[in-house]
Formats: C-alpha cells, sequence, structure tokens
C-alpha cells in the first residue's frame, strides 16, 4: 500500500453497499456465467437434433461421463483453493485401482465383502499419495506442481510395474452390476448418485464449515491465517490428503465402470479436471472458487463432446471449444482480481466500479 | 495506573545491522503511547518482537511486573496483546465478520459444531457490534474486504484487535494509508479503546497525530528510546528534535 490515498475513498464505499446477502453472493460468482454458457450449449444442440439430444438416455450418458470427473473434481476445488495445484489425480486414481483390484483378486475376486475391502484398499491408497503430497508442499516447500507432477510419474510408474503395463480386470461382478451399469430409482445411475453424494458433502464442506473458512483463508493470505494462529501448515496436508482420498475414491468407480484399470487412459484426466474447476470460476491464485460451479465446469466438456457426435461433427472440435472456454475463464477472472483489488488500493476504474454497484439481476454477462 | 507491558534493554541485530540496542519501553492500562523516530529508528522491529512475530536477541519483557517470554503471536494473543500491522493481515477474499474471527471462530453447539460448522449468525452480530462499538464504518459485512476501501479495511483490522485484546493494542502506522475522514475515524477509535482500559502503542510519522492521540510520546533514535514525553507538555520542535538528535546537530533537517 502506497501513500498516494486522497477523496476516492468514499466512492468504493456506496458499490460496497450494493449486493450483499447470499443470493447476491451467489449471482456474483462465476458460477452463474458459466451455468448461461452450459444453458447455451444445451439450447444449441437441441435445437439442432432434439429427437437425439434431448433425450432421457443421452442425458444419462452425459451425466455418468462426468461423475467420476466430479468426484476428483471436489477434491482439486479444495486444492485449487489454497492456491495450489495437484497433477497427479489421474496416476493416483490408476494406482489405487491396481492395487484394489490385485487386493480383490487375491482375496478371491468376488462378493460385497471383497469389494468392500477392495474400497477401503483404494482410498487408502489415494490417502496416502495425498498425504505424501501434502507433506512435501507445506513441510518441504516444494511447489505443487512439481511435487505433484512427481507424484504423477511415481504413481503411474508403480501401477505399470505392478501390472508391467498390462491391464487389470479383475472386478467383483457385483461392483460392475450395481455400482457400474447399476441404477437406482429406475433409471438413475448409481455412479452418478454416489457421485451427487460426494459433490454434496464437498459442498458443505467447504462452504459451510470451519475446514472450508480455513481453506479459503490459507488460499486468500496465509501469512493471515498464521498469525491468528490457523495451522497453515497442518490445513496443507489435510487439502491435499482429502484431494488424494477422492482421488482413490474415484479409482474404485473407474473400476466399476470401465472393469479395468485403465492404466494407460488417465493420462489427461488431472488436466480435464483442472480445466473443469477453473471454468467453474475457481481462481488459479487461490482464494475464491465453489463446487457448484466445478460440477458446471466440468458439465460443459462432457456435453460438447456429446453433442458433436450427436450433431455429426467431429468431436475433436471439443477439445478446441473447451480450450477457448478455458482461456475465456481465465481472462475473466483476471479481469475480476484486477477489480476487485482496484478497490484496495482506491484506483477503481468508474466504469468497472458502476458494473459492481448494479444489481446483479437480469442475464449474466 | 500500573505499568502493563514494559521492555528493559532490548536489543536486535540483522547481520551486523543493529536494529534495536538496548531498547526500553513501557505503556500502562488505559494509556495511549505513541511510538516516534525516524526511518530505521527501531520501531517497527520493537513492536515486532512485543507482539511475538520476532525474538529479541537480549533484553526483559515483563508483563504486569512479571518476566515473560512472547516466543509467537499467540503467546502474545493470550497475554491480551493484539498488533495491527501496516499490512492489515486480512485475507483479502473473505468478509469483515470471516476476517475478525478467522482463528477464533464461534461454533454450533452440540454434535454440528464437532462436525466443523460455526456459528455464522453470533458472529455476525458480534462483527456488528465491535464494528458499531468503534464507529468502524462496515457498511457491507458479506463482501470480500480485498474490495473494500483503505478506511473500511483499516477499521475492520483496528475493530479486530479491540474486540480481542484484552490489554495491549499494537498499531503500526495506522493511519499512514488513509484520507482525512478515515484518519478521523481511526483516531477516534484509538481514544475510544483506550478508555476500556486498554493500553494503546500505535507508532506513526504524523506528528500532529501523536500530538493529539497520545497520552505520552516516546521518542527512538539509533535502537533506543532517547526521550519521552507527556504529549500535553511538549512541542513539535521538541520532538522532532529529539528525534533527529539536533542537540548533537547531526543530520538535522
Amino acid at each position: 500500500m502506497s501513500g498516494a490515498v486522497s477523496t476516492p475513498q468514499t466512492a468504493p464505499a456506496t458499490a460496497d453497499r450494493a449486493p450483499s446477502g447470499v443470493g447476491a453472493r451467489i449471482l456474483r460468482a462465476q458460477g452463474l456465467q458459466i451455468v448461461f454458457i452450459l444453458a447455451v450449449i444445451v439450447v444449441f444442440f437441441s435445437a439442432l437434433k432434439p429427437d437425439a439430444f434431448l433425450s432421457v438416455s443421452n442425458f444419462r450418458g452425459i451425466v455418468v461421463n462426468t461423475s467420476i470427473l466430479a468426484v476428483l473434481g471436489v477434491g482439486m476445488t479444495l486444492v485449487i483453493v489454497t492456491g495450489g495445484i495437484d497433477l497427479s489425480v489421474g496416476s493416483v486414481l490408476v494406482f489405487s485401482g491396481v492395487v484394489a483390484d490385485k487386493t480383490m483378486k487375491a482375496l478371491g475376486g468376488q462378493g460385497w465383502g471383497v469389494a468392500a475391502v477392495g474400497l477401503l484398499v483404494a482410498c487408502a491408497c489415494g490417502l496416502g499419495w495425498g498425504v505424501l503430497n501434502g507433506v512435501i508442499i507445506a513441510k518441504g516447500k516444494v511447489p505443487p506442481l512439481i511435487t505433484t507432477l512427481g507424484s504423477l510419474g511415481m504413481a503411474l510408474g508403480f501401477s505399470q510395474i505392478m501390472t508391467t503395463g498390462i491391464d487389470l480386470r479383475d472386478v467383483p461382478d457385483v461392483l460392475v452390476n450395481n455400482i457400474g451399469f447399476g441404477n437406482v430409482f429406475g433409471q438413475v445411475p448409481s455412479l452418478s448418485v454416489i457421485s451427487l453424494v460426494v459433490i454434496l458433502l464437498g459442498y458443505v464442506v467447504l462452504h459451510h464449515t470451519r475446514f472450508g473458512l480455513y481453506t479459503f483463508a490459507v488460499g486468500s493470505n496465509a501469512e493471515a491465517g498464521r498469525r491468528v494462529g490457523i495451522g497453515v501448515d497442518r490445513h496443507l496436508i489435510k487439502v491435499y490428503a482429502l484431494c488424494g482420498l477422492l482421488a482413490g475414491f474415484a479409482g474404485m468407480m473407474n473400476l466399476s465402470f470401465f472393469q479395468s484399470t485403465t492404466i494407460s487412459g488417465q493420462s489427461n484426466t488431472n488436466l480435464n479436471v483442472i480445466a473443469g474447476v477453473v471454468i467453474g470460476g475457481t481462481s488459479l491464485f487461490g482464494g475464491a472458487g465453489s463446487i457448484f460451479g466445478t460440477v458446471i465446469g466440468l458439465l460443459i466438456p462432457s456435453t460438447l463432446q456429446n453433442g458433436f457426435v450427436i450433431i455429426g461433427v467431429q468431436s475433436f472440435w471439443q477439445q478446441v471449444v473447451v480450450g477457448a472456454v478455458l482461456i475465456a475463464a481465465v481472462f475473466t477472472d483476471q479481469r475480476r482480481r484486477a477489480r476487485s483489488m482496484a478497490g484496495a488500493t482506491s484506483r477503481t476504474h468508474p466504469l468497472l466500479r458502476l458494473r459492481r454497484g448494479t444489481p446483479p439481476q437480469g442475464e449474466p454477462r | 495506573m500500573s505499568v502493563l507491558l514494559e521492555a528493559v534493554g532490548l536489543s536486535k541485530a540483522y547481520g551486523h545491522v543493529e536494529a534495536l540496542a538496548g531498547a526500553d519501553f513501557d505503556v500502562k492500562a488505559g494509556e495511549v503511547v505513541a511510538v516516534i523516530g525516524d526511518n530505521g529508528a527501531g520501531k517497527s522491529t520493537l513492536v515486532r518482537i512485543l507482539s511475538g512475530s520476532e525474538q529479541a536477541d537480549s533484553g526483559t519483557v515483563l508483563f504486569d511486573g512479571r518476566p515473560v517470554t512472547i516466543a509467537n503471536p499467540q503467546d502474545a494473543r493470550r497475554l491480551g496483546i493484539e498488533t495491527v500491522f501496516q499490512d492489515l493481515a486480512l485475507a483479502p477474499h473473505l468478509d469483515p465478520v470471516q476476517n475478525m474471527y478467522l482463528g477464533r471462530e464461534v461454533m454450533r453447539r452440540g454434535l454440528l459444531g464437532t462436525l466443523g460448522f460455526m456459528d455464522v449468525k453470533s458472529m455476525r452480530a458480534g462483527s456488528r457490534r465491535a464494528f458499531d462499538d468503534l464507529g468502524a464504518t462496515v457498511t457491507n459485512l458479506t463482501g470480500p474486504v480485498g474490495s473494500m476501501s483503505g478506511g473500511q479495511r483499516q477499521g475492520i483490522a483496528v475493530a479486530r484487535a479491540a474486540a480481542w485484546a484484552s490489554k495491549v493494542i499494537f498499531l503500526d502506522e495506522p493511519t499512514a494509508a488513509l484520507g482525512v475522514v478515515q484518519t478521523r475515524n481511526v483516531l477516534d477509535l484509538i481514544r475510544r479503546v483506550s478508555q476500556n482500559g486498554i493500553g494503546v502503542v500505535f507508532i506513526s510519522h504524523s506528528m500532529p497525530h501523536v500530538m493529539e492521540v497520545a497520552d505520552r510520546i516516546q521518542v527512538m533514535r539509533r535502537g533506543r528510546r532517547v526521550a519521552t514525553f507527556r504529549a500535553s507538555e511538549t512541542t513539535m520542535e521538541q520532538l522532532v528534535g529529539a528525534m533527529t538528535g539536533a542537540l548533537a546537530q547531526d543530520g538535522a533537517s
């Protein structure tokens, strides 16, 4: 802060007063803009191919395809809110699947009991990698990008060593039939219900508990957290541990769905998840983000992929569009950061101030 | 009034730069003490040591007459000492209530509290009361503090310290970044806090502010306390003279 502050001090105050309350907070979030984009995409494909796109089974497919990514997305959102990143989620997912697969095979390979042990093993593996990431980042002060790039390679390497690179397929039938391809309430895929439960839990934890508050605080200003006595290092370890745990859990979902450890099929999973989280408005700089945004941010690529196939456009276009949306999302995040910091240094551009003060009703920009 | 917090002969060196060279300091309950001095006189180092952010190389700190060790900010907090640093140490993405209670959240009763749910309502009410008590003009309790004006953020930081301090508050350059109206508010705030029996220590470069609000003024120079004045019995010339060491005629401005 420099001393060059004078009269415009009063101006931001008026802008601050305008939107308050929970409703306004949600509207102010990038979440709504991103819902709007998703809606446009859905309307676009619906208009072109109403019969094929607008069917229950099609939406069911989109949702199933997003379910596993969404579980990873919950953990990734927390990590990115702290200002970190976790590149290892895809590899940890594979590693957990491999170890769970081997364990279940050794235990006889069938039945709910074996599946339950497999789930515990998968979660434990994920947790282990997560704790390792967290300790190296928080205590060893190795940047998250490097730490998780390292554990990405290690987890994948171990998976390949354990399997000699050939996918394992020892998944109990009960898992495949009830979880991977099972439905509850008739048409609702089990996989998506499980995912929804994880999403809701993640939402409550991040937005309504002290753990979530500390996650935001650490990402916003770790030094401020330290000064008020928050165990910043411990909290970071917990967040990475949770992200790893969810990757292990997702490993079990993945195993149930594909009936395979998909060793070579997860090389872009981490980036797809990160893209979804960032499109959903979580700031790569930490301190801001939402679980709701992440879910929408992950649905956009799935919907695009699905829609392009249906209207007969090469599905490779999905990558192009998602890439553009990603850049646009970070661009708006940067603008927003500049705007909110402008208030802090009292250099608010009059136009920006006007905008922020406008009641955020009507369609989002 | 008894001496609440006292430092005797504090020394601190960074490499071969001596920031404090046997500095003394004291503040009584309900008193406003200003610490002034030129750049590099050791004011900020003194505050950082007494608030637990740094350790002195040698010297004694007495609290209520007993020697104490303040090894970290939590130790200071336990003694009832709060500090508002120049950078305010607010989390810009969090709202005023969250900042106010950060690290001291009020949890819900029973199982919900154990699960990590907070009593947002009572924290909001507590913050509202704290801001109103001090006349801090925080109009929006739910927006991120990063989007608020310098005056509002200063108000939040000071109100937070005042709400939690039971004995002493340190304010490092509380008016440096503020406009006229906000400065007025902070100075009033300092007065009001001290009326609650809390010792207020504030560091400032602004002579008029110091003269106006302080009971006593301690002048630091080259890592030592070189003079103490009653604000009512001193003049600007005296203060500047002590600050610059004008008697010795070195580097007088």
